[in-house]
């Protein structure tokens, strides 16, 4: 049984307009259409779903109200109970967040001689990097440039980017790309040698490297070989709870929670590099998320009590593309290459509605205008809905996108054949951690780079621009944290007066001391569903 | 909300929702996972589950957060199977047989019993691909292994006791570091990067405002797919 006969109609009608859509042209949004459809139909845009913080760096600006509760949150443990003065650990670089930028951190202060320790929340590898399919954007052809990736980039953004953060992003592309193929990573080749590219959403060249649709998991299981054959130490299940800063206002450490046995422990460094990635599972606004099973923003709760500064944290990204049948599938990525090999967005009655190659935030704005004003949604037995990613229109789908085509075999939906029913999902945080190019946060020795980190992208992210971020910054910061260790003798004592005071401000603005951070992991048992 | 059946997660019984995944059912009965789950996508191999189904011999596999729930089944998910990596050890010029028997000598005592293959949840031929590395095809290796999520469950079931996901790893990394072309023109880029030859346009565009920017970017020209 593929779809139930619930949607025999909905598929009708996209299977009649298949042939007449081949041809047709649909014309780019100008920037007034583009914003004024963003603006009516964009999850940022819904006053409920944002509230400005009562207190720290960002005093006032608004974020997702499911993240100021992460915000303004007391620690896990009594800061004055815990003592500092006999760490568990002490390393010159404390690297946060196994995932991609964590570990391109760790290998180059590695490559610089730097002594390094690693902590992360579930294994090595588990991690939105890994999940990634669609491919890495790098203007390495001769037919692009950085240039144009400085612009397509700035442009996608919306002008809101940190402009030196997309000149180091696009300018070290290259690099990053090389740096990869000498790591080992199997990229994809066309026949006469040259490296296989992709066109995708908001890009004016094909610059999108990809190792067939699992480029995450490649890029992630050589690094993670490559930490391993270099013996860089690290710790799984372990969890940074908290950021130690010395009697100077720098940040010199941790404390770590072992997710196993309950235990909290001290660690001290030199600087730390905070790579913990993304919010997806604290699901803004009732969103099912791309995001791995971490994603819970710990790494801004951190360090916002630590003082350190926020940008563009109203700002989500949602995939247009999430599956909404089966459900088993819900709020999982088809990835934006399906849309840049021909598959369209199709309605109820099988016409199309905005071009695909749009931007993300463009066209996750068109399909929720769909299905809400414009009432043309294909709704599901149970309640949901979506619109229709046409995939027979895509010529050898089952070579080209075997994870996808075996992921919907398993629940007997032949994508040869019959179109996906998609919807947006949440995907990517855009805003995060204030930094410069060299990945310096607000806060001293604090570093950050990844998706935790903000500016880089501005208030749009183009596909294929993250992983080429979490490998630029966690390069750079490692850099420069190594640079900045050279002028840090011995630090002076850890201290935690910094969470002391954060939790007598919570106290003055009637926090409820229940409300603490980080969560870890979502709780999807019946108790914690509510 | 849809029928419900019965499972047995760790030996206890549990009725969960029809269809579900074993990950949202194992949720659903009450239980908040640490190990046995990472990406709940498919990818990351955390959730690597062995199970039975009632009047059948067979052990029967599937990560956790792909698999339908079956009646009556009886599940374990694996928290963490011990496995050997060897540190990696090639160079351009290196024949690749004496490179992965260094590394990995076990290899060549696989007996056949194809038990790896029969459990590998994503469906990879692993026995044939250890063959192809016995025979030094990095190139057969690396396309034959490339969807390994690395689960672990191969390496539980070998009777040669080897690992047969980080010889794949060993192998993919092999060739693509040593066998893969190298377009000049990556190089090429990185150098002109380098010798600052885009400094100045694009310390134009930092420096533009917005409207100019706007401008630039609306009439820019796109590659056709
Ligand atoms: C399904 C999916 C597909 C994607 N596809 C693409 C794509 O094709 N191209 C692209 O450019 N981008 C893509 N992205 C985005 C991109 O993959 C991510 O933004 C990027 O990989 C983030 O890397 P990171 O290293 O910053 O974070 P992650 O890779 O998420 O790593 C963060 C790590 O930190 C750990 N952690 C979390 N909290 C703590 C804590 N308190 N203490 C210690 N460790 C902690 C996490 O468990 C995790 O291991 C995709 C994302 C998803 C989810
Ligand atoms: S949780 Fe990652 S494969 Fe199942």
């Amino acid at each position: 049984m593929p779809y139930p006969p619930h949607f025999d109609a909905a598929l009708e009608s996209v299977a009649a307009t298949r042939n007449f859509r081949k041809g047709q042209e649909i014309k780019r949004l100008s920037d007034e259409e583009r914003t004024a459809l963003i603006a009516d139909y964009h999850p940022d845009y819904r006053s409920e779903g944002m509230a400005p913080l009562a207190l720290g760096a960002n005093k006032g600006g608004r974020v997702p109200v499911e993240l100021k509760k992460m915000l303004e949150a007391y620690s896990l443990f009594q800061p004055l109970n815990i003592n500092l003065t006999e760490p568990d650990y002490t390393t010159d670089i404390l690297v946060v967040g196994g995932g991609g930028a964590g570990c391109a951190a760790a290998l180059t202060a590695n490559d610089l001689g730097a002594r390094v320790l690693m902590v992360t929340k579930l294994r090595l590898g588990d991690a939105n990097t890994l999940m990634a399919e669609g491919g890495i954007c790098s203007a390495v052809r001769p037919e692009d440039n950085p240039y144009m990736h400085y612009l397509d980039t700035i442009g996608g953004g919306h002008y809101t980017n940190i402009p030196e953060l997309v000149k180091a992003l696009v300018m070290d592309g290259p690099e990053i790309a090389s740096w990869l193929m000498d790591m080992g990573v199997m990229f994809d080749y066309e026949e006469d040698g040259s490296l296989k590219v992709n066109h995708c959403g908001g890009h004016s060249r094909k610059r999108m490297l990809s190792c067939k649709d699992l480029t995450g998991l490649e890029l992630m299981r050589v690094m993670r070989d490559e930490l391993r054959d270099r013996e860089i130490p690290y710790l799984e299940f372990t969890p940074v709870a908290d950021l130690l800063l010395d009697e100077d206002g720098r940040c010199a450490g941790a404390v770590l929670y072992n997710m196993e046995t309950g235990e909290f422990n001290i660690i001290k460094a030199k600087a730390v590099i905070l790579a913990s990635g993304g919010i997806g599972r604290l699901h803004i606004q009732g969103f099912p998320t791309t995001n791995h099973y971490g994603a819970t923003a710990d790494g801004l709760a951190v360090a916002y009590r630590a003082g350190a500064e926020l940008i563009h944290m109203d700002s989500i990204q949602y995939h247009p593309t999430g599956t909404v049948w089966p459900e088993q599938l819900l709020g999982q990525l088809i990835t934006e290459v399906m849309r840049g090999h021909g598959a369209h967005l199709v309605n109820v009655e099988g016409n199309r509605f905005i071009n695909e190659l749009e931007c993300r935030d463009t066209c996750a704005s068109a399909c929720i205008r769909e299905c809400t004003k414009n009432e043309l949604g294909i709704k599901t037995p149970t309640g949901m809905e979506g619109v229709w990613l046409d995939t027979p229109l895509i010529p050898d789908i089952q070579k080209h996108f075997v994870g996808i085509y075996q992921r919907f075999k398993k629940y007997d939906i032949d994508i040869q054949h019959e179109p996906i029913l998609v919807f947006p999902t949440q995907h990517y945080q855009n805003g995060g951690l204030a930094i410069n190019p060299q990945a310096e946060t607000s806060v001293k020795m604090l570093y950050a780079a990844g998706e935790v980190a903000g500016g880089i992208q501005g208030k749009n992210r183009l596909a294929g621009n993250s992983l080429l971020d979490i490998f630029v910054y966690g390069r750079r910061a490692a850099r420069s944290a190594f640079e900045q260790l050279k002028s840090v003798e011995t630090n002076g004592n850890l201290t935690a007066g910094h969470l002391l005071k954060w939790q007598e401000s919570l106290q003055e603005l009637g926090v409820p001391k229940e409300q603490q951070s980080p969560i870890f992991l979502p709780d999807y048992t019946p108790a914690g569903k509510g | 909300m849809a029928e419900k059946i019965p499972i047995y997660y760790l030996g206890k019984k549990h009725l969960v929702p029809e269809g579900v995944t074993i990950m949202s059912a194992i949720e659903y009965s009450g239980h908040r996972l640490i190990r046995g789950c990472g990406c709940r996508g498919g990818f990351c191999g955390a959730c690597a589950t062995v199970y039975r189904v009632p009047g059948n011999h067979q052990i029967k596999v599937g990560l956790a957060c792909q698999t339908r729930v079956e009646e009556g089944m009886d599940i374990a998910i694996l928290p963490y199977y011990p496995a050997q990596k060897k540190i990696s050890d090639f160079k351009p010029g290196d024949d690749p047989v004496p490179v992965l028997n260094k590394m990995y000598p076990e290899m060549f005592r696989c007996l056949g019993c194809g038990a790896c293959t029969k459990i590998c949840p994503q469906d990879l031929a692993v026995m044939d691909y250890i063959a192809e590395a016995q025979r030094g095809n990095l190139d057969a290796v690396a396309e034959m292994s490339f969807d390994c999520v690395m689960c672990g469950l191969c390496a539980s079931r070998c009777l040669a006791q080897m690992v047969p996901y980080n010889i794949a790893m060993a192998a993919r990394r092999f060739y693509a570091a040593v066998f893969l072309p190298r377009p000049d023109y990556v190089k090429g880029r990185i150098a002109e990067v380098k010798e600052g030859r885009y400094d100045k346009e694009i310390d134009s565009l930092v420096s533009r405002p917005k409207e100019e920017l706007q401008k630039l970017y609306e009439t820019r020209d796109i590659e056709c797919i």
